[in-house]
């Protein structure tokens, strides 16, 4: 393997793991506002509490693994997503200062302003995601000087934001997943039907998706064709996704979970596996696309930092595994939660 | 000055990293401070400590949140606005950033949970290596943030590979980078920064208290841990100052020029304490000097040569005036900071340090010295790279995105601009409510065994539920 597929994998890892992981703290911050009461809704902030900020470590490593792997698509991606990623860059500020400024007043404008604050932020960055996710399988106008040379209309077709609802429902049913795994009682009771809609509409838009991918997009399926290895990703991924409505309906909410995290890997691979080996694919001429070769530092940087991630790497599943392990079981209010 | 993409660029840059800014020097400072407070704990079992560790922890808490918060736009911030710079810097500097990313992120990130919601979960011993690692990671991103900029301080161990538009740094010797001329200098520089906003940051809030008569035992030994520390930082840092003007008179020679004031290349150069330089006439005018000081400073022979701008044609000046009042300002506030601690000190092993009123006010407010010498100084060494964004290698002109029109930069300003100042209200909001609030009282403090979790989330369960029913009439 060449250092420069092993970096696309990398890179795609930190993805699948970014969107696992933050995934559900996102989810929990859609499904944030059909909280009840006060009480509740410090449940669901200090379910993800100790967690969410680890969590948002997979984004920033991403970027800087982007950064030093692929300078120019690095380079080329965040100028061209100017302006909806200024404003994901604004989501994500406003989500972490209002978990840690909600419960720190009583008063119920002042909590109301964060909890609406915390839910729209992280619906709307879970939009972007998917938006962004969605403009690099349908491609953008790069020209020839590896530059973006389009419009904010470009980033805002049909596909893109298809792409965008398809992550907010997904996200939203994994944070409803993680929910019921972290709550009890006449809550738990109540998000178990939240289970079951966000799962329905995520089906729907999986579904839709799906076929209007395979209808508008033929080039995303040109790698399935060459490599058939890769329908193990299809396969895996949908029986990810049938698994989770057996595992609910079973009772076996970590079953349920493992198969939503799952089915977000497999979905952040299939990603992959259309891109490749392009990073960013011009719309105008595909000789003017941006892949693993012409977008990649030189060998020696991959070599220096291949090594980097060798070395990093354990410590981080480790540390992850720690924290999760320590912060294991139902939400309890202290005096040391939010 | 014209609103184009360059100017408004660098507007956005210097307002996100200089609010950044604001809370990573007090994460580094404090985390060391509250190591300290937690290890003294595990030795003695004295429960002030333990309070201590505690407050200082949860200030420390909301200021790390805003600071991963405005951070992550920093890591982004090179793509989005600065795509030309990256294309061209991303073989060394992106590494450097991953570095940070997998060590010191994911290290700092991970045992925070421990700190912050951790107390009641793991044994003392678990916390305070948590607290350890945590100051530790606190002090790995500063490596490698400050090895990336000293990279574009002091380019070393790379070649340039393709000319023009095309050209790109490479690497060829990665230690060679990590190493390079300013950047082990310019790290302990920072970190010792970071050290004496901790303490001045824990003397101003224990002052207080002792000033208002309250949390007493807790505020002096606060008060005096910080003080030992600040004024060790604070002595240090000179030195680390002094060798780090060698350097960059050494690898940047325009740039002392611009921070001295010096026009004229000359043999015995002054050293000038305070002056304002006038571009036009080309002289430093108002300045009380000292003369042959500088060139004793740097060379060690007080009749050295000190090279001048006027060894530089103008393009590759560094504005001169800014770069002098922002350097001046940081000295100045380094020596204050230095005659502060000692006297203070000194009445510490008098006796006399806590009677002092006016003493104990001037340490309320002092705090903004080292958040004002922190900033002044990474000001001081960005603008006196200038016009360099890589010195002696790419133009800081040549170095933003393409494809972003100056209107988006524009509008992007106005939203960081207005969501920062809400934010920076909200947080000083918070902080003066939780200093108000105090540490806990001794006894307030739930034993393990007395108060466990059951109890504790019942009590509060009760609290909650007087917030429920406001809940119910705000829906």
């Amino acid at each position: 393997m060449d250092l420069q597929v092993f970096w696309f994998m990398t890179i795609g890892v930190l993805l699948a793991g970014y969107a696992v992981l933050d995934g559900f703290d996102l989810g929990v911050g859609i499904l944030h506002l059909g909280a009840k009461n006060d009480q509740e809704r410090r449940i669901f902030m200090n379910s993800i509490g100790p967690l969410w900020d680890g969590n948002e470590v997979w984004l920033v490593t991403f970027g800087g693994a982007l950064f030093a792997a692929f300078p120019e698509a690095y380079a080329t991606a965040f100028s061209g997503f100017y302006l909806p990623f200024m404003i994901l860059l604004f989501c994500l500020i406003f989500r972490a200062v209002s978990m840690e400024f909600r419960s720190k007043r009583p008063w119920p404008a002042w909590r109301g302003f964060w909890d609406w604050s915390f839910s729209l932020s992280s619906a709307l960055a879970a939009l972007l995601f998917g938006v962004a996710v969605g403009n690099s399988i349908q491609g953008l106008p790069i020209g020839p000087d590896k530059e973006f040379a389009g419009s904010l209309a470009d980033l805002l077709r049909p596909y893109p934001v298809l792409v965008g609802l398809l992550a907010v429902s997904l996200f939203a049913m994994h944070g409803s997943i993680y929910l019921h795994l972290k709550t009890e009682g006449e809550l738990q009771k109540r998000i178990r039907g939240w289970m079951w809609h966000s799962f329905g509409i995520f089906m729907v838009l999986y579904i839709l998706a799906t076929i209007v991918t395979l209808v508008q997009i033929p080039w995303a399926v040109k790698n399935f064709r060459e490599m058939p290895w890769l329908w193990a990703v299809v396969v895996l991924n949908v029986l990810a996704v049938g698994n989770i409505p057996r595992a609910i309906y079973l009772k076996h909410p970590l079953y349920a979970f493992l198969s939503s995290c799952a089915a977000i890997a497999a979905l952040v691979a299939l990603f992959g596996a259309a891109l490749y080996p392009n990073m960013i694919v011009s719309s105008l001429d595909p000789s003017w696309s941006l892949t693993i070769y012409n977008a990649s530092s030189s060998e020696k940087t991959l070599r220096i930092m291949r090594l980097i991630a060798f070395m990093g790497m354990p410590f981080v599943l480790a540390y992850t595994a720690v924290i999760y392990w320590i912060f294991r079981g139902k939400v309890e209010l202290g005096k040391f939660s939010y | 000055m014209s609103l184009d993409v360059v100017t408004l660029s660098r507007l956005q840059f210097a307002l996100t990293i200089m609010f950044h800014y604001l809370f990573p020097p007090l994460s580094i400072g404090l985390g060391i401070l509250m190591a300290f407070m937690e290890g003294l704990y595990l030795k003695t079992g004295d429960r002030t400590y333990k309070r201590m560790a505690h407050f200082w922890t949860n200030l420390f808490a909301v200021n790390f949140a805003m600071g991963v918060s405005s951070g992550i736009v920093m890591e982004f911030q090179f793509g989005t606005n600065w795509a030309a710079y990256s294309r061209f810097v991303g073989d060394v500097f992106g590494s450097a950033l991953a570095a940070e990313g997998i060590f010191a992120f994911f290290l700092e990130s991970g045992f925070l949970a421990v700190l912050v919601f951790g107390w009641d979960r793991v044994s003392p011993r678990v916390h305070f290596f948590s607290t350890l690692m945590v100051a530790l990671g606190a002090m790995f991103s500063a490596v490698w943030i400050v090895v990336a900029n000293s990279w574009q301080q002091t380019p070393a161990g790379h070649v340039i590979v393709g000319s023009g538009l095309q050209a790109r740094a490479e690497i060829v010797n990665f230690w060679a980078m990590v190493f390079n001329p300013s950047s082990m200098n310019r790290l302990g520089h920072t970190i010792l920064g970071a050290y004496i906003l901790g303490a001045f940051f824990v003397m101003s809030v224990s002052a207080f208290y002792i000033l208002k008569g309250r949390h007493l035992d807790f505020a002096k030994k606060s008060f005096k841990l910080a003080l030992i520390f600040g004024a060790f930082s604070s002595v240090l840092i000179l030195f680390s100052g002094h060798k780090q003007a060698r350097t960059v008179a050494l690898t940047q020679p325009a740039k002392l020029a611009a921070f001295e004031g010096l026009y004229q290349t000359q043999s015995r150069a002054p050293l000038s304490l305070i002056g304002l330089p006038n571009d036009e006439k080309e002289q430093l005018r108002f300045s009380l000097q000292i003369p042959g000081l500088l060139s004793r400073l740097i060379h060690g022979d007080s009749s050295a040569e000190v090279t001048g701008l006027d060894a530089f044609p103008k393009e590759d000046r560094p504005p001169v005036r800014a770069s002098y009042l922002l350097y001046h300002g940081m000295v100045i506030l380094g020596f204050f900071f230095i005659a502060l601690t000692l006297y203070s000190l000194w009445l510490l092993w008098r006796g006399t340090l806590f009677e002092k009123r006016w003493l104990l006010w001037t340490y309320v407010f002092a705090v903004a010295g080292p958040y004002a010498a922190n900033q002044l100084g990474w000001c001081a060494a960005e603008v006196g790279r200038q016009p360099w964004i890589v010195y002696g290698l790419l133009r800081t002109k040549d170095s933003v995105s393409k494809s972003v029109p100056s209107s988006h930069v524009l509008g992007s300003i106005l939203m960081f601009s207005v969501i920062y100042l809400l934010l920076f209200a909200v947080w000083i909001y918070i902080m003066d409510g939780k200093i108000r609030q105090g540490p806990e009282e001794p006894g307030a403090l739930p034993k393990k065994e007395e108060e466990g979790w059951i109890r504790t989330a019942a009590r509060l369960g009760r609290s909650g539920g007087e917030s429920l029913t406001q809940a119910h009439e705000e829906n």
